[in-house]
């Protein structure tokens, strides 16, 4: 039998349609799909995609038991590793991990690995997954998660099935972090596949406390002194939105993409008015920003009814930040790619409203730090994009507000926790940190490999802890 | 779920809640907030404390039912709970012994401006209160303001108790004495704030303000309650919400205010809709 040297595709939503609509852009694999694609794995002994993946999931594992047809062994091979699999298999850039790994690779087209990860995680989903409540030795110690986006999850998880008690605290109201807020409902239902993974941490034990600021409701010192916690992990993500600093930022219609995302995906504002939170999106809307956030930006706003949508980016295509995907999604909707374009004013009327924005166009000139050739501006070479939205998805630092109230906790010049890439130690005894705090914004899957990390080494602590 | 235990008409429109919130009446400072969210549906709303009790673990609200979801704040009854409760945010009030301490507050910003007149009485400041209103009915708090004042100045715009005068009047005429007042906190809608800091820019005196723009998650995630102060950009929810009023750039953050104004008729439309429909989720 010879071995197609592509994947499979996953049938998708006609892009006119799902332009207009907040239901799921991709489908999903049907059983047939989903078999013939694990047809193609060689299940390879030395198994490369591995070493790809942050939270090692045993790949050919899975696969092998795919294409068997025996989905719940599927499931828990998985789960050893992964306790979001429908989300990952949604939003890891697999690209640049596992499939960047596979042997397929080299000659054709990676075995889909996402597309299988999130093909296993529905078909368990749908069917009605059981998962076992664990029962709690009463001596069992304690450990609070800061946090209960992707990193908090992952560690939360890999340590109630150590035997801790694990409560987590969320700000908002409702659990999973950038998973609700930022990232659409069109990626990622929310409802669905989010709630869904998360009620299972519920199901092992986890004990979730919503509208529980720390550094605020308590303090990480009072959990440790006063709460009976014996451990704490902090993974408050990378919150805190960056502005451009440019004139006019602060008129009406100009948001930040964390804004514009949260009202959107967790505030449910596109069923305004049935949903009480408001959003406005004009007819025609820049985002700046060359990023996953910005493509999110701009397909939400085209979603929203707006009749043009740009991505307004300094660096050519090449460098788009955005996965492929993302980028090839937005285009086939309709979003216009204004590159080489860097913002420098945004321009307003009388009332305080959005009218334009003023660009200058860049060139790119020798490579910088990054590796990625610097954007140069062009001299008078500037015009005025006529909008009156503005989307600013140009990165998010660090919210300081645990660092401030922590005594003892370490930070760098930027605000991130400072902590071992390895255990997630931080200068603070029994303190924990892992996710976007750590690194700065990055992706999904690398916060979950950092909690699940970090969910060893407070083992080990814990573990030492008692012993003393 | 945070239960009401007591509701309390103050004036036409104006409710005052006693709400079961003991982690936050544990922590919550003068000049703090917290952000609510009624049900499944609604919108996350900011309100200042208004009072909290360590011991009984409740916190006082009081707002004015000016946009629907207020209007369907005020609603709810005794014995309701409402979803989502958060806080206690933001920064808490500077209180010390200053001095002389004006303590300005306009309609429902009389509330907030109450914790900090009664801390800044506690720290054994001279504590010289104005509150204003409209008119007589619907102005709160002025027993609890006279307890904690060394001084109480009332205003009403129609003259209906105390002077008929804005609070900048008797403002003025406070800077003008002989008396060195140390500083003046201001609470109100944003135009009295910005003539409260207009009034007291000549003298020099210290004057904070408590900013309540519009925002969704209250810590510092979304950034939509950015003000300008001192050419700089903050965020009223984890920088503010006080500072300092000769610095801040009122008119942007009145037109920032007026954002959502079409929305607002949409959603009172929808909720009054909803009502006739006979929904009466919210009657007992």
């Amino acid at each position: 039998m010879s071995l197609s040297l592509n994947k499979n595709p996953m049938p998708e939503q006609d892009p006119k349609v799902r332009a207009k609509n907040f239901a799921e852009v991709t489908l999903g694999y049907t059983a047939e799909l989903a078999q013939a694609e694990a047809e193609r794995c060689l299940q390879c002994k030395a198994a490369p995609c591995r070493k790809g993946c942050p939270v090692q999931i045993d790949i050919p594992g899975f696969i092998k038991h795919v294409k068997a047809g025996e989905m719940d062994a599927s499931i828990a091979k998985i789960k050893e590793a992964n306790g979001l699999p429908a989300v990952c298999g949604r939003v890891c850039p697999q690209e640049e991990q596992c499939e960047k790994h596979c042997v397929l690779a080299k000659k054709g087209e990676a075995v889909a690995i996402g597309r299988l990860e999130r093909y296993v995680a529905d078909m368990a989903r749908n069917k009605g997954e059981s998962v076992d409540t664990l029962a709690y030795a009463d001596d069992a110690q304690k450990v609070a998660i800061v946090g209960s986006g992707p990193s908090g999850l992952s560690a939360a998880g890999d340590l109630a099935k150590m035997g801790y008690k694990v409560t987590m605290f969320e700000a908002l109201h409702l659990p999973g972090g950038v998973l609700m807020y930022g990232i659409p409902e069109f990626r990622l239902p929310k409802d669905e596949v989010v709630q869904a993974e998360i009620n299972n941490l519920r199901k092992l034990g986890v004990d979730i406390v919503v509208n529980a600021v720390i550094g605020s409701t308590f303090t990480v010192d009072e959990l440790l002194e006063e709460e009976g916690f014996d451990a704490v992990f902090i993974g408050t993500g990378a919150g805190l939105p960056y502005f451009m600093d440019v004139p006019g930022e602060n008129l009406n219609g100009v948001y930040s993409a964390n804004e514009f995302l949260t009202r959107c995906n967790l505030m449910k504002a596109y069923r305004f008015p049935q949903s009480a939170t408001p959003i406005h999106v004009g007819k025609r809307v820049a985002v700046v920003g060359g990023g996953n956030v910005a493509m999110d930006g701009a397909r939400t706003a085209l979603r929203l009814g707006a009749e043009q949508v740009s991505i307004v980016y300094r660096r050519s295509e090449k460098e788009l930040p955005a996965r492929l995907e993302e980028v090839h999604h937005a285009k086939e909707e309709g979003i216009h790619f204004q590159l080489l374009t860097a913002p420098t004013a945004v321009l307003g009327n009388e009332d305080g409203w959005v009218t334009g924005l003023q660009c200058i166009r860049m060139e790119l000139g020798e490579a910088d730090a990054s590796g990625r050739r610097r954007p140069v501006e062009v001299p008078g070479s500037e015009f005025v994009l006529d909008v009156d939205t503005v989307i600013i998805a140009i990165g998010q630092g660090p919210n300081p507000l645990v660092q401030s109230t922590t005594k003892g906790l370490e930070t760098n010049k930027k605000g991130n926790i400072n902590a071992d890439a390895e255990t997630g130690a931080t200068s603070k005894v029994g303190v924990f940190a892992g996710g976007d705090i750590v690194t700065g914004a990055a992706t999904v899957i690398l916060a979950m490999g950092a909690g699940k990390k970090a969910a060893v080494a407070i083992d080990q602590y814990l573990k030492e802890k008692k012993s003393k | 779920m945070y239960k009401i235990l007591v509701k309390q008409q103050l004036a036409p429109s104006v409710q005052l809640f006693e709400v079961e919130a003991p982690l936050i009446a544990k922590k919550a400072q003068p000049g703090q907030f917290i952000i609510l969210r009624i049900d499944e549906e609604g919108e996350r709303i900011p309100l200042t404390i208004a009072d909290f009790n360590r011991e009984t673990g409740t916190i006082t609200l009081i707002f004015q039912e000016v946009g629907a979801s207020t209007v369907e704040l005020g609603r709810l009854h005794e014995g309701d709970c409402i979803l989502d409760l958060v806080g206690p945010l933001g920064k808490a009030t500077h209180i010390q012994k200053f001095g002389t301490v004006v303590c300005v507050g306009g309609g429902i910003g009389i509330a907030p401006v109450y914790p900090i007149a009664r801390g800044m009485k506690e720290a054994g400041n001279e504590v010289i209160s104005i509150i204003g209103a409209r008119s007589k009915d619907i102005l709160i708090y002025e027993k609890e303001m006279a307890a904690v004042s060394d001084e109480l100045i009332i205003t009403t715009d129609d003259g209906s108790k105390g002077l008929k005068a804005l609070v900048t009047q008797p403002l003025k005429e406070l800077l003008d004495s002989d008396k060195t007042i140390s500083l003046v906190v201001a609470i109100g809608p944003v135009i009295m704030m910005k003539f409260v800091a207009e009034t007291t820019r000549p003298y020099g005196v210290p004057t904070v303000v408590s900013l309540n723009p519009i925002m969704v998650d209250g810590t510092g995630m979304c950034g939509g309650c950015r003000v300008s102060v001192g050419n700089e950009n903050k965020f009223a929810c984890v920088d503010g919400p006080e500072f300092d009023g000769h610095k801040v750039d009122f008119n942007v953050l009145m037109s920032r205010q007026r954002m959502y104004k079409p929305h607002e008729k949409q959603h009172s439309e929808h909720l009054a809709g909803k009502q006739e429909g006979g929904c009466k989720c919210h009657s007992h």
